[in-house]
C-alpha cells in the first residue's frame, strides 16, 4: 500500500467517524466539536489532491471562524434532549426517505463515467506551479461575474443580518474617544486664587496640645 | 552521517524530519521559559523592582524551578467537569502554537517545510488556538472560566480580521504567499528603509496591536482579567496542564514577534546592506519586537471590554482597509512609475 493511499483511509475514517459523531453525540458541545474534526480531515483530504489553498481556506474559515461562533452559541444553549427527541418515530419515515434520496442522488452523480475518470492520467504539475495562484487567475478573468455576484450575495446577507437584529435601546451610555482625548485642562480643573487664610489659634483656644 | 542514514534504513525520512523538529521546538521552550523570567526583569527594572534574584546567579535559575515546581503539582480535575475536554483543552492550545513554527524561516535555507502557501498556512494554524480556550473554559465547569472563555474567544475572531487584512498588504507587496519569497522581496541597497514596514506602516501597526489581542497580552488581557474573573479560562488548571496554557501564550507571542519580523522588518536580512545577513538579525529582532510585547504590558492599564471590540472593529479594520486600498493604487501603472515608489515596489 503507498503512503498517500493510507494517509487517504486514516483521514477518510476520521472524516466518516467525525460525520456520525455529530449526529450521535448528546452533547451539542461535543456535536460541535465533532464537525470540527469532521472539517479538518476534509481539509487533509484536499491537501492530498494538492489543493493546497482550498484545505487551507477550509480550515481559515470553516474551523478557525464558523464553527468557533456556532461553539460559542451552542455553549450557551441550555437544551433538554428529552423535549428535542420527542417525535422522532413520528418525523422519522420522512427523514429516512429523504436521506434515502439524497443517498441516491449522490450515487448516482459518482457512478457516472465523467466522475469516474475524474484525476486520473493527470499530467504532473509543472515547475513553479502555484495551485494558489491559478485559482485566483481563474476567479478573477473566466469567472470574474459569478465571483462578484457571489460576494454581492454575501454583502446583501450581512446587512440584512445586522439591520435585522440591530436593536437600539434608549438610554445606553457611551464613550466618545474623540471627544475624550480632545478634552483640556480648563475643561475639568479651575485653579482659584486665594490668599491664605489665617486663624487666631490662641483666641479660640483650638489646635493646642492637650 | 551516510553511517546513521543507514542505520535507520527507509525509516530515515521520518527520523530526520522528527530531529529537525526537536531542533526547533527544544530551543523554542528554552525561549519560552527564558522570556517568562525576561519579563519579569524587565517589568521589574521598569518599576523600580529588582525582579526575580534569588535562584541561581541575577535569578538566572527562576525558569527552572518554576517549572519543576510545575511538574510536580498535582493536577485537580473540578467536580462535574468534563474530564476529557478538560485533559484535551490543553493540548487543542499547545498543538497550533507548535505547528505554526514548522513553515516559519530561520534563514533562506534553515526552513523545515518550505511550502508555497506559507503565510495562509500559519493563518489557519493560528486560528485553532481559540479552540484551546474556548473548550477549556466550558469544560473547566466554572462560571469565571466560561466567562473567560467567552471573552476571549469575541476577541480572538475580532482581531483575527484586522490581523488577516494586514496580512493581505504584505502579500499585494510580495505577490506571494511564500515566507522566504516575501523576504527576498524585501531585500535592497537601503537596507532597512527597503523593508516593509516602510511602505505598510499603518499595517504594521495594526499587526503588532492585533498580535497583542490574538495572543491575550496586556492591555487585551481581559480573558485572564485577574480582578474580574479571577484568571479567566485557565483558572481551575493546575500543575502541568496550566503550564501547557502558559507555554502556548509565550510560544504564540515568540511566534508573533518572529512572523512580525519577517512580513514587515526583513526577517533574516541585515538592516544595512554591508553587513552579512543571516539568522542572528532575526532572533534580534525578534527580541526588540518581544521586548516591545512586555513594555506594553508594564505601560498600559487594561481595556475595557466594549473598548476592546471598539477598537478592533471601528479602527483597526477601517484603518488597514484603506490603506490596503492605498497600496493596491501604488501598485498600478502612473503611481508605479514614480522613482520613490520603486524603492518599495520592483
Amino acid at each position: 500500500m503507498e503512503f498517500s493511499t493510507f494517509v487517504f483511509y486514516a483521514f477518510a475514517t476520521l472524516l466518516l467517524s467525525g460525520g456520525i459523531g455529530v449526529i450521535l453525540a448528546r452533547n451539542p458541545v461535543h456535536a460541535a466539536l465533532f464537525l470540527v474534526l469532521a472539517f479538518f480531515s476534509g481539509s487533509g483530504l484536499w491537501m492530498l489532491l494538492e489543493a493546497e489553498f482550498l484545505a487551507i481556506s477550509l480550515v481559515l474559515v470553516y474551523v478557525g471562524a464558523v464553527m468557533v461562533l456556532f461553539l460559542f452559541v451552542v455553549m450557551m444553549l441550555d437544551i433538554n434532549l428529552d423535549q428535542l427527541r420527542e417525535g422522532f418515530w413520528k418525523y422519522f419515515p420522512l427523514g429516512g426517505l429523504v436521506a434515502l434520496l439524497m443517498v441516491g442522488e449522490l450515487v448516482l452523480s459518482v457512478m457516472t463515467p465523467r466522475f469516474s475518470h475524474l484525476g486520473r492520467n493527470l499530467p504532473p504539475a509543472p515547475e513553479g506551479y502555484s495551485n494558489t495562484r491559478e485559482l485566483g487567475m481563474q476567479l478573477y478573468t473566466t469567472y470574474v461575474y459569478p465571483f462578484e455576484l457571489a460576494s454581492v450575495v454575501l454583502l446583501v446577507a450581512i446587512v440584512a443580518a445586522i439591520a435585522l437584529t440591530l436593536r437600539r435601546r434608549k438610554g445606553t451610555k457611551y464613550q466618545n474617544p474623540a471627544q475624550q482625548i480632545r478634552v483640556r485642562r480648563e475643561d475639568r480643573v479651575r485653579m482659584v486664587e486665594m490668599n491664605a487664610e489665617k486663624q487666631d489659634i490662641a483666641a479660640t483656644g483650638q489646635g493646642e496640645p492637650s | 552521517m551516510a553511517e546513521i542514514q543507514a542505520f535507520f534504513g527507509p525509516a530515515w525520512p521520518l527520523v530526520w524530519a522528527l530531529f529537525r523538529i526537536v531542533l526547533i521546538v527544544l530551543p523554542l521552550l528554552g525561549a519560552v521559559a527564558y522570556l517568562t523570567l525576561a519579563e519579569r526583569k524587565v517589568i521589574g527594572y521598569m518599576q523600580v523592582r529588582n525582579g526575580p534574584n534569588r535562584v541561581g546567579p541575577m535569578g538566572l535559575l527562576q525558569p527552572i524551578a518554576d517549572a519543576l515546581k510545575l511538574m510536580t503539582k498535582e493536577i485537580v480535575v473540578p467536580s462535574d467537569a468534563n474530564s476529557f475536554l478538560f485533559v484535551l483543552a490543553p493540548v487543542l492550545i499547545i498543538m497550533p502554537a507548535m505547528a505554526a513554527w514548522s513553515v516559519l524561516p530561520f534563514s533562506p535555507e534553515l526552513v523545515l517545510a518550505n511550502v508555497d502557501a506559507g503565510l495562509l498556512f500559519i493563518m489557519a494554524i493560528t486560528s485553532m488556538g481559540v479552540y484551546g480556550v474556548v473548550v477549556a473554559g466550558w469544560a473547566s465547569n466554572s462560571k469565571y472560566a466560561f466567562l473567560g472563555a467567552m471573552r476571549s474567544a469575541a476577541q480572538i475572531v475580532a482581531y483575527e480580521i484586522a490581523m488577516g487584512f494586514a496580512l493581505v498588504g504584505v502579500l499585494v507587496m510580495s505577490h506571494s504567499l511564500n515566507l522566504v519569497e516575501i523576504v527576498h522581496q524585501q531585500e535592497g541597497m537601503l537596507g532597512f528603509l527597503q523593508w516593509n514596514w516602510v511602505p505598510l506602516f499603518p499595517l504594521f501597526v495594526v499587526y503588532f496591536i492585533s498580535g497583542l489581542a490574538e495572543t491575550n497580552r496586556a492591555p487585551f488581557d481581559v480573558a485572564e482579567g485577574e480582578s474580574e474573573i479571577v484568571a479567566g479560562f485557565h483558572v481551575e488548571y493546575s500543575g502541568m496542564t496550566f503550564a501547557v496554557f502558559f507555554l502556548a501564550e509565550y510560544a504564540n507571542m515568540i511566534l508573533i514577534s518572529a512572523l512580525t519580523s519577517i512580513l514587515f522588518l526583513g526577517g533574516w536580512l541585515a538592516p544595512f546592506s554591508f553587513l552579512p545577513s543571516g539568522m542572528i538579525w532575526l532572533l534580534l529582532k525578534t527580541a526588540c519586537v518581544l521586548f516591545l510585547f512586555l513594555w506594553c504590558r508594564a505601560t498600559f492599564p487594561r481595556y475595557r471590554y466594549d473598548q476592546i471590540m471598539r477598537l478592533g472593529w471601528k479602527v483597526l479594520i477601517p484603518v488597514s482597509l484603506v490603506w490596503l486600498l492605498v497600496v493596491a493604487l501604488l501598485m498600478q501603472a502612473p503611481l508605479r512609475q514614480l522613482p520613490i515608489i520603486q524603492i518599495w515596489f520592483h
